[in-house]
């Protein structure tokens, strides 16, 4: 046993196989968020060549105005619009919005807190990143 | 601080960012994406009061987000009170020194020191 | 892998095979746990645990596992089939469809050996979260009713006063993989069972115990516990409408 509480570990926290398109959702959003916080930080750094001067602004939007900054800037929208709706999805959720009214459970106890319109959720927001990843593609290699 | 007062912060700086991106990237629709890039229209875009101050909402809100929502998941992945003190400590200091080097940006540009 | 050889044994004629792989593992003499092969013989009503005791009488009797009821009551048999958990009491081999079934211990349970894992820390968490009634009067003093409550009332926690504490729940969780101080799924849902109990006044001890940094803001809502409960709990439900009450959605 690879511990003695035998915990899943991280391959079982990030494995989305199992339970459905709310798993997915939940993988997503972690990798959402941390992907977004790295081009936080790196957008921070990258607007800070303002202050070198227009011959340092202009070296730098060179750098990353390529076919490649292009290609991680639709990724960059498709988290963030993904990160937003699933974001405001999960929150209702977290206020009790959405998840059903406590009843007394029939067989085979289909859970009234994975419902349709939660998955509605899911499925929009996904919807939406790829439409809006292929907005802004259109709009940066459209130029 | 309470844990449900972090989350609410969390929460709340979701929400206000949402709003404040959007307008953010849609500065950058108002003329064409490369155009808004260009060195002038960006300095342009500094030297504006109201939309310096948004942008410095926007570095304050994401970075408390970010940060707290990255504490989050280190959190979860390990356990152990020096552990879980580094990780809250080091993600509060990371977010400061952030705010700060994105306020130096903003406040530089602003007042011309370019 | 260790295989062991079939044998015969006394089924209707319109049983069907399935090979059962079994985990093995006894933390006294084993470095990592080794599946075992028992090839057994099913009908279309056989439960998983119906054909663990068959593994047990016909094959080998040290394949450890632990069950009471045989009808999903006492919660003791949750072990992971084919990579979820159930309960092999009330799972069915012919609901899985397939032809070799591989079954595990619970996760994030420590393992006693096989597949019979330890309880303690459920138990503990349970506790912790003070699942009783609180409040200052009594209805065990002479001259006083029982406490009164209309059927609106009661089915605001009947369904989560199902729980029969089997851990599928929290082995499912994908908080409780990595984090082992989280509260977990069966406990937060316990809390909202007694929070929304018209009778019980601990509302703000019960909110306090879990507004914690292991506590209920590490639930996701990834909604597993939910998927996986044999009895209709819930806990997903527990957890977001216990949340709604720390967020002021409700009162």
């Amino acid at each position: 046993m690879p511990n003695d509480e035998h915990r899943e570990g991280i391959g079982g926290m990030i494995n989305p196989r199992r339970y459905g398109i709310e798993r997915v959702a939940y993988l997503l959003m972690r990798l959402s968020g941390l992907g977004l916080l790295a081009y936080f930080i790196g957008h921070i750094y990258e607007t800070s060549n303002i202050l070198r001067g227009q011959v340092g602004w202009d070296d730098f939007m060179e750098l990353i105005s390529g076919t490649e900054g292009h290609i991680v800037m639709s990724i960059v929208i498709a988290m963030c619009v993904f990160h937003t709706v699933n974001g405001v999805r999960v929150m209702l959720g977290h206020g009790g919005v959405g998840v059903g009214k406590p009843a007394r459970p029939d067989y085979p106890y289909d859970p009234a807190s994975q419902n349709y319109r939660h998955k509605i959720g899911i499925y929009s927001a996904i919807v939406l990143a790829a439409v809006a990843m292929m907005y802004g593609l259109a709009v940066m290699f459209g130029e | 601080m309470r844990e449900s007062t972090i989350m609410k912060i969390h929460y709340g700086t979701a929400l206000a960012a949402v709003a404040l991106v959007a307008v953010h990237i849609l500065m950058r629709l108002t003329m064409g994406y490369a155009e808004s890039l260009e060195y002038e229209n960006v300095l342009a875009n500094y030297k504006f009061v109201p939309y310096a101050i948004m942008l410095e909402l926007i570095l304050v809100l994401l970075a408390v987000h970010g940060f707290n929502g990255l504490r989050v998941i280190l959190l979860e992945l390990k356990q152990g009170r020096l552990y879980e003190k580094a990780v809250s400590y080091g993600c509060l200091v990371a977010m400061i020194g952030l705010i700060a080097y994105g306020s130096r940006t903003i406040i530089m540009t602003n007042m011309g020191m370019v | 892998m260790a295989q062991v050889s079939s044998i015969s044994n006394e089924q209707s004629p319109t049983a069907k095979s399935v090979t059962l792989k079994i985990s093995r593992y006894n933390p006294e003499h084993d470095e990592s746990s080794q599946f075992m092969e028992f090839p057994v013989k099913y009908d279309q009503l056989s439960t998983f645990l119906e054909a663990i005791l068959d593994v047990k009488k016909h094959f080998d009797h040290s394949v450890a596992v632990r069950y009471s009821c045989r009808q999903a009551t006492c919660g003791s048999c949750g072990m992971i089939i084919n990579g979820k958990p159930r309960l092999a009491c009330f799972t069915k081999i012919s609901e899985l469809d397939s032809n070799v079934i591989t079954v595990e211990p619970m996760n994030n349970f420590p393992v006693i050996r096989d597949l019979a894992v330890k309880f303690e820390k459920l138990f503990d968490t349970h506790q912790k979260i003070k699942p009783y009634l609180i409040r200052d009067d009594t209805e065990l003093v002479s001259d006083e009713k029982e406490f009164l409550q209309t059927p609106e009332e009661v089915e605001q926690y009947i369904q989560f006063a199902n729980c029969i504490k089997c851990g599928l729940c929290n082995s499912a969780c994908p908080t409780m993989a990595t984090d082992s101080s989280f509260v977990g799924p069966q406990a937060l849902a316990q809390a909202y069972r007694y929070v929304a109990d018209s009778r019980d006044k601990g509302k703000d001890s019960r909110l306090k115990i879990i507004d914690d940094s292991h506590g209920i803001w590490r639930c996701h809502f990834a909604g597993s516990c939910s998927q996986v409960c044999p009895k209709g709990v819930d806990p997903a439900m527990g957890i977001q409408l216990l949340r709604g009450y720390m967020l002021g959605f409700r009162s």
